[in-house]
């Protein structure tokens, strides 16, 4: 094994159980102990549960400890592909955080949410203006749920119609993961077609799919390839003619903002990431928001609640107004509070700054792949425009170094930059998948530029050097086999 | 322009490192018949300054009434500390902590969250989070069909006393897949689940029970005894709990002779503010013998390169990212902050501080049933002991009276009559730690108004 590079080992920080002396507590938290315990004896809890008892300085000073282990935003690059890490604007968090927001029930009677509500039509609004579609929900609590309500919607539709023959989703292989995950969910067959050597979708082998148990098809574009889908007008033909309907992943719609519209171009529903394209934070995973937009065919069948207005008044739709709807995905009404957050951020862009989104996230990209293209590295698609994102491959380097584009990857964190995306898309080798987003100044893409030729200048002098990394993190390369062999998911006393 | 850095001669050199004369180049493989009209429904830029004069108006007009309202939110006090926390961009801005060297804030947060639930539910394992509690139920439905391999027929026992809208989402979510819910009645006296009533299934196949605990009237249930048909029966147990509950209430883990599969429910109470509906977190725990069927992120510990202990995502090849059709949810972005906000209230409040919280808001909704019977026209609708919410009954319909006390600055409660027909004129009401003798009060004098 490489040695370390002498960089100091940082201190491990403890688990909040080692922390821990028996009735040590946070009294300023606290409400007086009650008197009585009306719970039946039966019903009683015999032991108490082993939570940590420490004072509120130690749990501050540890969660804070512990905030100072993570890469984000705030600190670092994330040319993460197909994920949009943009910055997370400030004002946005504040203002979604104003204390009436915060403090209002979501059964609150209507008459006390008049200013959240038209917070939320609004946005509805101005998402149906960038979709170019009919209606909007913004129900779904993630991409995935997003997905979810669409394929239920289209399930939905051909259901109404007496058409229960179409249980087939068409997904192309280049598909994120959550695609297929969806149409299983929703008890649909899942076909895959291939893309073509240029990225496009095959035109044939979809033919060849197409006919009377089509659903639909699941479209990402700009694809996961980094690519514009070309073909899109004749795969919307063919699928449509077949009595499919077709499902816009919105997952890349940053590359598009302004530019082309999912409902122009035929889509009959789209799912969008809020906490990607409307950089809503991604928190350490979620939340998210999956709002869903339809066109003409799909709108009685919209998640509930809606929030719809008569008059001046803001009120929300619900079984009564749209009694065909796939129904509720929520106990309430979704991530309302990333919702207020998209809506500031869409206000604050306004009219120009949207369709500035997509030019200067288009512009970052394709400097970024030009300026590796002079570096001499390969791009996945050489002859394409890059989108608002890009495949490079490191099959040269696996095949003649021994390095992967993981190694690349994990080198990468000890230069202070997030790994781009690893080994998504499958089905190119040893790719790495770069999105910078429009919020990277150019100094910002040139350093990433300049440490991956010096990663790569390493992996010719010393691969065994990049095997190892990264050596200045908080934890070296881990042992991903040993934590699914020997489970250890809860902290447990020394006996 | 808002949130772009770039300069006029940082655009120049790039459009010429790129070997295009304009941005507009950049589009060329979009065919031209495509490309959208501006985009004039959006309105013009505002500024952060307008844009927050803006909010705090419209956040005004919310205003910020005195809360009575439970139903499946709860108002709890949040040391600020929790949100100071949680708002650090190092949390805040973080990614999916997929590259776990960079990530090890994230991830052991994770694993201490796991060991939190897992500890207050009485289980062997826990997720990092599912989105909220009702699709943390949806879930749990369908990994009891794909983890109870003696049942074919993928029904599922589903008391009507579990939250209405819980059922209706999991029917949205569960259906799809051909799981089929039989409704379990209620006794209209106690408004405890009829345990009696699954005797009707007797020598059927069930796949699961579901037991909410309290329910939603907040009334207590039998739940060893369900748990117990459930495994004479073949059937998994599947627990939903309010987290904040179990502090005082036996944990899921041992629910009758052999506790229950699976344990889920919302974390919101946990920290979480109840910001119109979301966004909150579902959490999930169950057996180790079912880890492999839980859908969501888990974290184990292991060893580094050099040795020394750290975090990982593991289980892996159970989630869409790699199993993709196969996977047991298609979740992949979770509740993460959320997770992170309750680990750290977890940490603070410790379960002497939750065993207050949950006393104290026991003792407030007991009150606050005494101080509504005085009304004319009020009644407590069962008989069977209360967590922190009770279902009033009264003497018209519930929806013109709430409106009254809006206008009053109380929120009163739930119109639970449009789900409960049955019922009458239903309110359900909630007082946690938060509200004070005066604020009882305050709700009686205003509610005896509105009755008068």
């Amino acid at each position: 094994m490489h040695a370390s590079t002498g960089a100091p080992a940082a201190p491990r920080e403890p688990t909040i159980f080692e922390l821990s002396r028996p009735g040590r507590r946070a009294e300023a938290q606290m409400p007086p102990r009650p008197t009585s315990n009306a719970v039946p004896e039966s019903l009683r809890r015999r032991r108490r549960p082993m939570l940590p008892e420490v004072s509120e300085l130690q749990a501050v000073r540890h969660y804070t400890r512990l905030s100072q282990l993570n890469f984000s935003i705030d600190t670092h690059f994330y040319p993460l592909g197909s994920c949009t890490m943009k910055y997370n604007p400030r004002g946005c968090n504040q203002y979604a955080m104003l204390p009436e927001f915060l403090a209002r029930h979501p059964l609150a009677p209507e008459s006390q949410g008049q200013g959240f509500l038209a917070c939320m039509y609004e946005l509805q609004e101005m998402l149906k203006e960038v979709t170019g579609m009919r209606g909007v929900s913004l129900t779904p609590m993630a991409g995935a749920q997003g997905e979810f309500a669409g394929v239920a919607m289209i399930r939905a539709y051909h259901h109404a119609r007496g058409d229960h023959a179409r249980n087939e989703i068409i997904v192309p292989e280049a598909a994120h993961g959550t695609n297929p995950a969806t149409a299983t969910m929703c008890g649909m067959k899942v076909i895959e077609i291939p893309v073509n050597a240029d990225g496009d979708c095959d035109i044939e082998a979809l033919r060849k799919v197409v006919g009377p148990r089509t659903a639909g098809i699941m479209l990402t574009n700009p694809s996961t390839l980094g690519v514009f889908e070309r073909g899109i007008a004749h795969l919307r033909a063919l699928v449509h003619d077949a009595g499919g309907l077709l499902y816009y992943d919105g997952a890349n719609l940053n590359a598009i903002l302004g530019k082309v519209r999912p409902g122009d171009m035929g889509f009959d529903v789209i799912h969008m990431n809020l906490h990607k394209t409307f950089s809503t934070p991604h928190g350490g995973g979620g939340p998210g928001a999956g709002a869903v937009g339809v066109g003409e065919r799909l709108l009685p069948y919209l998640p509930i609640p809606v929030v719809g207005r008569d008059g001046e008044r803001y009120r929300y739709l619900d079984e009564r107004d749209l009694p065909a709807s796939i129904g509720r995905l929520s106990g309430f009404m979704g991530n309302a509070g990333v919702l207020l957050r998209a809506y500031i951020y869409m206000r604050m862009v306004g009219r120009e700054g949207m369709q500035r989104i997509g030019e200067f996230a288009t512009l970052n990209a394709n400097y970024l792949l030009a300026r590796f293209k002079q570096e001499g590295f390969d791009p996945a698609y050489p002859h394409r425009r890059a989108t608002h994102e890009f495949i490079l491959t490191m099959k040269h380097a696996a095949r003649d170094l021994g390095t992967t584009a993981m190694d690349f990857a994990k080198r990468l964190l000890d230069f202070g930059y997030h790994a781009p995306t690893t080994y998504f898309p499958l089905l190119v080798p040893e790719c790495l998948l770069i999105e910078p987003t429009e919020t990277e100044a150019k100094e910002a893409l040139d350093g990433f530029v300049e440490a991956m030729v010096a990663i790569r200048k390493e992996a010719t002098e010393d691969p065994a050097r990049l095997k190892g990394a990264p050596y200045t993190l908080p934890v070296r390369r881990l042992d991903d086999v040993r934590a699914a062999k020997n489970l250890d998911l809860t902290w447990k006393p020394l006996a | 322009m808002a949130f772009i850095p770039h300069t006029s001669d940082d655009v120049r050199e790039m459009l010429d490192a790129i070997g295009v004369g304009s941005i507009e180049d950049l589009f060329d493989e979009i065919p031209a018949a495509l490309r959208c009209k501006p985009l004039d429904g959006i309105p013009p830029a505002a500024s952060e300054m307008q844009i927050g004069r803006l909010m705090s108006e419209r956040a005004a007009l919310d205003g910020r009434p005195l809360n009575f309202i439970g139903a499946g939110a709860y108002e709890h006090h949040i040391p600020a500390a929790v949100w100071a926390i949680t708002t650090r961009g190092e949390i805040y801005t973080a990614y999916t902590p997929y590259q776990a060297e960079a990530s090890q804030g994230t991830l052991q947060t994770i694993y201490e969250f796991q060991t939190m639930m897992a500890t207050l539910t009485g289980m062997n394992v826990s997720n990092a989070s599912l989105y909220d509690g009702a699709s943390a139920l949806a879930e749990a439905c369908l990994m009891a069909v794909r983890a109870n391999r003696r049942s074919k027929s993928s029904r599922i026992l589903m008391p009507r006393a579990v939250n209405p809208t819980w059922r209706k989402c999991v029917h949205a979510i569960a259906d799809n897949q051909g799981l089929v819910f039989e409704e379990v009645p209620f006794d209209p006296a106690s408004g405890q689940t009829v345990i009696d009533a699954l005797a009707a299934y007797e020598g059927q196949d069930i796949t699961a029970v579901v037991m909410q605990q309290p329910n939603f009237f907040g009334v207590l249930e039998d739940v060893d005894r369900a748990t117990d048909w459930a495994h004479a029966h073949s059937a998994l147990a599947i627990a939903a709990v309010n987290p904040t509950s179990l502090a005082l209430l036996k944990p899921p883990g041992e629910w009758g002779e052999h506790g229950v599969d699976i344990a889920v429910g919302d974390g919101q109470p946990f920290g979480v503010p109840l910001s119109s509906g979301g966004p909150y977190f579902g959490f999930m725990t169950t057996r180790m013998e079912h880890v492999r069927q839980m859908p969501g992120r888990i974290v184990g510990r292991t060893l580094d390169l050099d040795g020394r202990p750290g975090y990982t995502l593991t289980l892996q090849a159970r989630e869409q990212h790699i199993r993709r059709g196969k996977a047991t949810s298609n979740i992949c972005t979770n509740q993460g902050l959320l997770m992170t906000a309750a680990t750290i209230y977890l940490a603070i409040v410790g379960a002497e501080g939750l065993e207050r919280v949950a006393a104290a808001s026991m003792e407030r909704t007991a009150g606050l049933v005494a101080a509504l019977e005085t009304v004319p026209g009020v009644k407590a609708a069962f008989s069977g002991t209360r967590f922190h919410e009770a279902l009033l009954r009264l003497d018209r319909p519930v929806g013109p009276v709430l409106e009254a006390l809006a206008r009053r600055g109380i929120a009163g409660g739930y119109d639970a009559s449009r789900d409960y027909p049955e019922l009458g004129h239903a309110l359900l009401v909630c007082a946690t730690e938060t509200k004070t003798g005066a604020d009882l009060e305050a709700f009686a004098t205003a509610l005896r108004a509105v009755l008068a």
